[in-house]
C-alpha cells in the first residue's frame, strides 16, 4: 500500500486545480441551486409531491454531478494519462496499478461527496432544505450510482483509442441525460413523451433512487433503479479489466 | 565487476515485424554501456523488456538476478527508469512530484540528497513550477530526477538527449557522468553517435534487432583499421617522398595549397609535424581527422546513420 495515500492527496490537489472539473462539481451545481432557489423558493406545491423546488433539486443535482463525474471527468482524465504517457511513468515504479485505480475512485467519490455537501449545506441554510430519508440508505444510492457511473467512465476510457474520443463519447452521453434524466429539469415538469425517453437513460435511475431516498421512500419500492445501476457496475468493471490498455 | 545485466538470446515480434532478433549480451556494474541504432533498430524494445515493461516472446533476462517479469515490483525498487516517451500531469509541480514518486519506493532519497539531487539537475529554483510550465530540457532533467529518487543500483535512460539543443545535451552528458560517479551503473540508448562515443565505456551497435557490434568505442574505431587523416596548407610544393618514409604514414596527396596525409597510428601526427620541421615547411592550419563510431557503423551495416 505504499505510495497510495501519497497518490490520493496529490490527486485530490490535481482536481482542485483543474478549473473545468471543479467548477462542474462544486460551483455549477450551487449556482443551480441559487438561481431557481431565487426564482421559485421552496414554497411545497403539489407538482412536486408536496415538496419545494430546492428539496427536489438538492437530490437531483447530486445526480448531475456524479453524471459530469463520471462523464466528463473520468474518460477524459484516464485517457489523458495513457494517451502522454503519465501511466506508462507510474508503471516502471513499484507502484501497484490498483493503486491508480483506487486513487481515482476515491478522489472522484470524495469530490462528488462535497459536491453534494455543499447543495446541502446551501438548502438548509437558505432554503429550509427538508429532508425525511434515512442518511443510511441515502449514503447508499449514493455510493451505489457513483460507483456504478464511474465504471461507465471508466470503460470508456478503457474502450476509445483517444482523448477525443473519449471526450466526444462522455459529452454524447452526458449532455442529453442532462437535461432529459430529470437532474436539471424535474421529470415532473417533462412531457409524457419526452419521459418515455428519459426512461432509456441510465441517469434517470440515478434522479429517481436519491429522490426515493431522500424522502424516505422504503428500497423495497426502488429495485429497478437498483437492479440497472448494479447491472451497469457489473458489466462496466467486467469488461474495462479485460480490455483496459496501459499504453 | 559483477554483471548487473545479462540478456539471453532476446526475441520480440511485433505482428510481422521482428523488433529484437535473439540478441545476447551483459553489462557491468559502474559502467555506462550505451546501445546504439538508428530509429527502429530495436533499443526501446531491448531497455523496456529488461525493465519489465514489455513481455519478451523468448529468451532470458535477469537485471540485479531478478527476472523482469516475475520479479517486476521487486526490480522495480533497486532501478531508476527514463522512458523515451513520457510525461506527468500538467498541473503536478516540480517538488510535487519528486514527493510523490519517492513515495513509491520502499527505500528513497532523504529530504536533504533530494534537495541536492534538484541542486545537482539544476531544478532547485523550478520546484513550484507545474510540469506544463517547464522546458524541454527541464523536463528531461526531472525525469532523470525520478530516475534517481530510490538510489537505484542501475539508471536506465532511453533516447535521454533527443529533442535538445547541443549544448543542453552536452550539459546531459556531464550529468550522467556525474551518475556513474555516485556508483551507478548506467544503462542508455540513443541514436546520436557522437554522444555514445563521447559518453558510454562500451557501446552495442545494433541494426534491424541484431547486434552488430559491442566494444569499447576506442576498440571499436581501433579494430575497423580506418585511417586518421593529417589535414595541413602549405605555401608551394611539399617532398612528398619525404612524408611517404615517414612512419605510419600511407599515401600523401596535395590539392593546390591543401595537403592531406594518409596513415594511421597514434603517433602520426607527432611523425609528421617532425617530418615537416625538419624539412624547413612552414605550415598552417594543421589538424587531424580521426574515424569515428559513425565510420564503424558504416563499415559495419554498409549504411549511414541517419538521425
Amino acid at each position: 500500500m505504499r505510495g497510495w495515500g501519497k497518490l490520493i492527496i496529490t490527486e485530490f490537489k490535481l482536481y482542485l486545480r483543474e478549473p473545468t472539473a471543479a467548477f462542474f462539481t462544486l460551483a455549477f451545481p450551487l449556482m443551480m441551486l441559487f438561481l431557481f432557489g431565487s426564482i421559485y423558493g421552496n414554497k411545497p406545491t403539489p407538482l412536486f409531491g408536496g415538496y419545494g423546488t430546492v428539496d427536489v433539486s438538492v437530490p437531483a443535482y447530486t445526480a448531475m454531478i456524479i453524471g459530469s463525474v463520471s462523464l466528463l471527468g473520468i474518460p477524459v482524465v484516464i485517457a489523458t494519462f495513457r494517451e502522454k504517457g503519465i501511466l506508462r511513468r507510474f508503471r516502471a515504479t513499484p507502484l501497484r496499478p490498483q493503486a491508480i485505480l483506487v486513487s481515482r475512485i476515491v478522489v472522484d467519490f470524495g469530490m462528488s461527496l462535497l459536491g453534494m455537501a455543499l447543495l446541502v449545506i446551501a438548502g438548509k441554510a437558505v432554503y429550509n432544505l427538508r429532508f425525511e430519508g434515512n442518511i443510511f440508505y441515502v449514503a447508499l444510492a449514493f455510493a451505489l450510482s457513483a460507483l456504478s457511473f464511474f465504471s461507465a467512465g471508466f470503460l470508456i476510457a478503457s474502450l476509445a483509442p483517444t482523448t477525443r474520443v473519449a471526450q466526444t463519447v462522455g459529452m454524447v452521453l452526458f449532455y442529453p441525460m442532462l437535461f432529459l434524466s430529470g437532474a436539471a429539469i424535474p421529470l415532473e415538469i417533462l412531457p409524457e413523451n419526452i419521459r418515455r425517453i428519459s426512461n432509456l437513460l441510465p441517469l434517470t435511475y440515478v434522479v429517481k433512487l436519491l429522490k426515493g431516498m431522500w424522502f424516505g421512500e422504503s428500497w423495497g419500492k426502488h429495485l429497478v433503479e437498483t437492479a440497472i445501476l448494479a447491472g451497469i457496475l457489473i458489466v462496466s468493471t467486467a469488461i474495462s479489466s479485460r480490455v483496459f490498455r496501459w499504453e | 565487476m559483477a554483471t548487473v545485466v545479462q540478456v539471453q538470446n532476446l526475441r520480440k515480434v511485433y505482428g510481422s515485424v521482428v523488433a529484437v532478433d535473439g540478441i545476447s549480451f551483459e553489462v557491468q556494474e559502474g559502467e555506462i554501456f550505451g546501445m546504439v541504432g538508428p530509429n527502429g533498430a530495436g533499443k526501446t524494445t531491448t531497455i523496456e523488456c529488461i525493465e519489465g515493461l514489455r513481455i519478451p516472446d523468448s529468451g532470458s533476462i535477469s537485471v540485479l538476478g531478478l527476472d523482469p517479469q516475475r520479479d517486476g515490483y521487486e526490480l522495480r525498487e533497486r532501478i531508476g527508469v527514463q522512458l523515451q516517451e513520457s510525461a506527468l500531469p500538467h498541473r503536478l509541480k516540480v517538488g510535487e512530484a519528486i514527493d510523490l514518486f519517492a513515495s513509491f519506493y520502499r527505500r528513497s532519497l532523504p529530504r536533504k540528497e533530494r534537495d541536492e539531487l534538484l541542486e545537482f539537475l539544476g531544478l532547485a529554483d523550478r520546484r513550484k513550477v507545474p510540469f506544463a510550465k517547464l522546458s524541454g530540457g527541464q523536463k528531461q532533467r526531472l525525469f532523470i530526477a525520478l530516475a534517481l529518487i530510490n538510489d537505484p543500483d542501475i539508471v536506465f535512460l532511453d533516447e535521454l538527449t533527443t529533442g535538445l539543443d547541443p549544448q543542453g545535451r552536452r550539459a546531459m552528458w556531464d550529468m550522467i557522468r556525474g551518475i556513474r560517479e555516485r556508483g551507478k551503473t548506467v544503462f542508455l540508448t540513443t541514436h546520436f553517435m557522437e554522444e555514445a562515443e563521447r559518453l558510454c565505456d562500451r557501446v552495442l551497435i545494433i541494426d534491424h534487432g541484431k547486434i552488430v557490434a559491442l566494444d569499447s568505442p576506442e576498440n571499436l574505431i581501433r579494430n575497423l583499421g580506418a585511417e586518421t587523416r593529417v589535414v595541413f596548407t602549405v605555401d608551394g610544393a611539399i617532398p612528398a617522398e619525404k612524408l611517404q618514409a615517414v612512419e605510419g604514414v600511407r599515401r600523401v596527396e596535395q590539392i593546390g595549397e591543401r595537403v592531406i596525409v594518409y596513415g594511421e597510428g597514434d603517433a602520426l601526427v607527432g611523425n609528421v609535424v617532425n617530418a615537416l620541421t625538419a624539412s624547413g615547411i612552414r605550415f598552417r592550419d594543421l589538424r587531424t581527422e580521426q574515424p569515428t563510431l559513425e565510420d564503424v557503423f558504416l563499415a559495419l551495416t554498409g549504411r549511414e546513420m541517419r538521425d
